[in-house]
């Protein structure tokens, strides 16, 4: 810098942060699971602290709240831990071509109240006149169906006006919310609860009543793998992800490509609205999906937009939010603990990216030599 | 019955109006939290812990307090609690340039555990019988009158009878007009909003704007989660009570199209809407659930005709959501 001489620089700062060409995917991932390591050491210590106990035995509290006593043999534990994650990943899948395409739907649960509420209704008002599998090949296209158009609805708005749609979809969540209230009055006779439903549920393999549930998310998982990373769909998601321009420059059809998209990403969450509904509670309430919508955007971020990775970060995420739940249940207090840890965590995996995608330098310590 | 619906409707609003007037601000600076729902959780758990302990301290006996001290410690307690959360998403953001929404939600999974955990916590402390811990001494300073407002009949009713939240909720928005538009700090944030490269070779600290800007938005979204807790249900906190309000400051942000003066009426409405079910005469109770959702259906037809108009002054920041880079350029 030959004028540089006005500007008296005395000192370069101390720190230099320089964007990293890419990472290698090997190594970037070592940089995750390594702050998932850390995060479980801190977890430990937290929980710890909160209980009065060792660090063995938190992690064999989190160990037997989660999973039980598999090594005798019982597996109810394990089958409905498996429940919660094929859940949870089912909405995070739902979410992920939407993310994919850079449309940030906060709509899951809604979509999926939605999806779960056609359910239910076929279920009360169809069980006794439609045959058994007719009575489920019916539940499942109504709340495809009606996860699909609480979907569609804001993808249209968002194709043709360009409407803000993180706000549209989360607005749609309260609509839905409502109409479940509304439902639950009419139905619940004063009681505002509707008793389970034995009418089109779900059958049980054994005494194990997850495992279609389970099934299900298993196999929608390779289908979003394959439909994201090998069919021209998946591609044209990518590339209106990437820039709408060029998407419009190779002749996509930018309109179709957010509709199309958000009606599948609406009709996943409709389809664990039923999961949720005919498979597990046989029965419906506002709180069906608990919240599970925002978790699910995060899980969908924290996989990378791959199934399988994603499979993996649920799994965690699922054993520490149920693990130290039940760490704060033993030492009597409020199980909200495992939402603040849970936070923690994936403030963590966020802050590390930092360090996937940036490096920092220090200051050379030689001296500054006047230009 | 019409100026009390008016006066309900107000001090509804008065907490998404404080939500909505820190997120405008952040938003400004080109950041987009949507961590204010968690951060307005983390303000009324810090200012109920706050009065909480001074209530204690006082063996609660309201002839101990000192009515500025127990108006004073939940509010710097609130205000402590959210501008923490706001460093943390601006560190997170502007230093680590980790993408901003999925910051801000695990912001709010995290804000939104806090104030349920320490509430709880709190509830236990108290062995109370109740899921509930009720400041109602500390909540009745917070609700003093003016001393007048009684004698002017209904203008008294309508304009001086909040509680002083709701005062300083309209005068901070009307403060944080004034520095947005007419000040050369907010022309500086908006330039960091609007193109942060241009700004910062105008020689504006764009870092340093970013966390000022978020931080003093998070400190003014925290007191509405104060205002709620303290005002609305006269000290009484219970969990998950505070609802979704959070996210309709946030909507309220692009209803008020980034104006925070606009935010005033905005909020207000809103809190009409919230309300309208149980003023209208004759509503069955299942027509009044299908009622709650009026709020929810305006915002969406709000959000649907400005994105219609397309009108170019009524745009968010050109850069929000976007994080800035000085070597991306």
């Amino acid at each position: 810098m030959s004028n540089a001489k006005e500007i008296k620089i005395s000192r370069e700062p101390l720190l230099k942060v320089v964007k990293r060409d890419d990472m290698p995917p090997l190594k970037a991932w070592l940089v995750r699971f390594g702050t998932l390591a850390i995060s479980f050491i801190i977890i430990g210590l937290f929980s710890m602290a909160i209980s009065g106990k060792s660090f063995g035995e938190t992690y064999e509290i989190m160990f037997m709240g989660v999973f039980g006593r598999i090594f005798e043999g019982k597996l109810t534990m394990l089958w409905k831990y498996l429940q919660e994650v094929a859940m949870l990943l089912a909405l995070a899948l739902a979410l992920t071509p939407a993310f994919k395409m850079k449309f940030w739907n906060c709509g899951a649960e809604g979509q999926a109240l939605m999806g779960g509420l056609a359910a239910m209704i076929c279920m009360i008002e169809l069980g006794d006149i439609l045959s058994y599998p007719v009575l489920i090949a019916v539940i499942a296209v109504t709340s495809i169906l009606a996860g699909a158009v609480w979907g569609l609805i804001p993808a249209i708005f968002k194709a043709f006006f360009n409407t803000n749609e993180t706000l549209f979809t989360l607005m749609m969540n309260y609509i839905a919310t409502q109409i479940i209230a509304y439902y639950l009055y009419i139905k619940g006779g004063g009681s505002n609860v509707i008793n389970p439903v034995s009418a089109g549920n779900f059958p049980t393999v054994g005494t194990n009543e997850y495992f279609v549930n389970i099934t299900v998310v298993t196999v929608i998982t390779v289908i979003m793998f394959i439909y994201l990373k090998y069919s021209k769909q998946g591609y044209e998601i990518s590339v209106v992800g990437e820039s709408q321009n060029t998407a419009r420059y190779i002749g996509i059809n930018v309109k179709k490509v957010i509709i199309r998209t958000m009606a599948i990403s609406g009709a996943l969450c409709g389809v664990t609205g039923m999961l949720l509904v005919a498979g597990k509670d046989h029965s419906i309430n506002a709180n069906l999906v608990g919240g599970e919508g925002f978790t699910a955007i995060l899980m969908s971020w924290l996989g990378q937009f791959n199934p399988f990775i994603m499979a993996v970060m649920i799994a965690i995420i699922t054993f520490i939010e149920i693990g130290v739940a039940k760490v704060a249940d033993t030492a009597l207090l409020n199980s909200s603990f495992s939402s603040i840890i849970v936070g923690i965590v994936i403030l963590m995996l966020v802050g590390c990216e930092f360090f996937i995608h940036y490096s920092v330098k220090f200051r050379h310590n030689k001296k500054e030599v006047e230009a | 019955m019409i100026i009390q619906f008016i006066c309900r409707a107000i001090l509804l609003g008065v907490p998404l109006l404080y939500g909505s007037t820190g997120e405008i601000i952040t938003e400004k600076s080109g950041h987009l939290n949507l961590g204010i729902p968690g951060i307005m959780y983390v303000g009324a758990i810090s200012g109920v812990t706050g009065s909480f302990l001074y209530e204690n301290a006082c063996g609660n006996d309201i002839a101990n307090m000192s009515p500025v001290l127990a108006v004073l410690i939940p509010l710097l307690c609130s205000i402590i609690g959210s501008v923490l959360m706001g460093l943390i998403y601006s560190f997170l953001t502007v230093t680590l340039h980790a993408n901003q929404n999925v910051t801000g939600l695990a912001l709010t999974t995290l804000g939104i555990g806090l104030g349920n955990f320490l509430g709880a916590s709190l509830i236990n402390i108290t062995k109370s019988e109740l899921p509930s811990i009720a400041l109602t001494k500390t909540s009745s300073f917070f609700l003093t009158e003016l001393p007048f407002a009684d004698k002017l009949g209904w203008f008294g009713e309508l304009f001086l009878s909040h509680d002083f939240l709701t005062y300083l909720a309209i005068i901070i928005a009307l403060v944080a007009t004034f520095v947005l538009n007419r000040t050369r700090v907010g022309l500086n944030l908006r330039a960091v909003g609007e193109n942060p490269a241009t700004a910062d070779a105008a020689g504006i600290n764009v870092p340093k704007y970013r966390y000022v800007a978020t931080c003093i938005g998070s400190a003014i979204a925290g007191l509405g989660g104060l205002q709620y807790v303290m005002a609305y249900a006269n000290g009484v906190w219970s969990n998950n009570a505070f609802g979704d309000r959070g996210w309709m400051a946030i909507a309220l942000v692009i209803f008020a199209v980034w104006k925070p003066s606009l935010a005033i009426v905005g909020s207000f409405l809103f809190g009409a809407l919230c309300n309208a079910n149980n003023y209208i005469q004759g509503l069955g109770t299942e027509t009044q659930e299908l009622f709650k959702m009026l709020p929810y259906v305006v915002t969406i037809i709000v959000l649907i005709i400005t994105s219609m108009r397309n009108n170019k002054q009524n745009q968010p920041p050109a850069s929000l959501g976007v994080n800035y880079f000085r070597e991306e350029r």
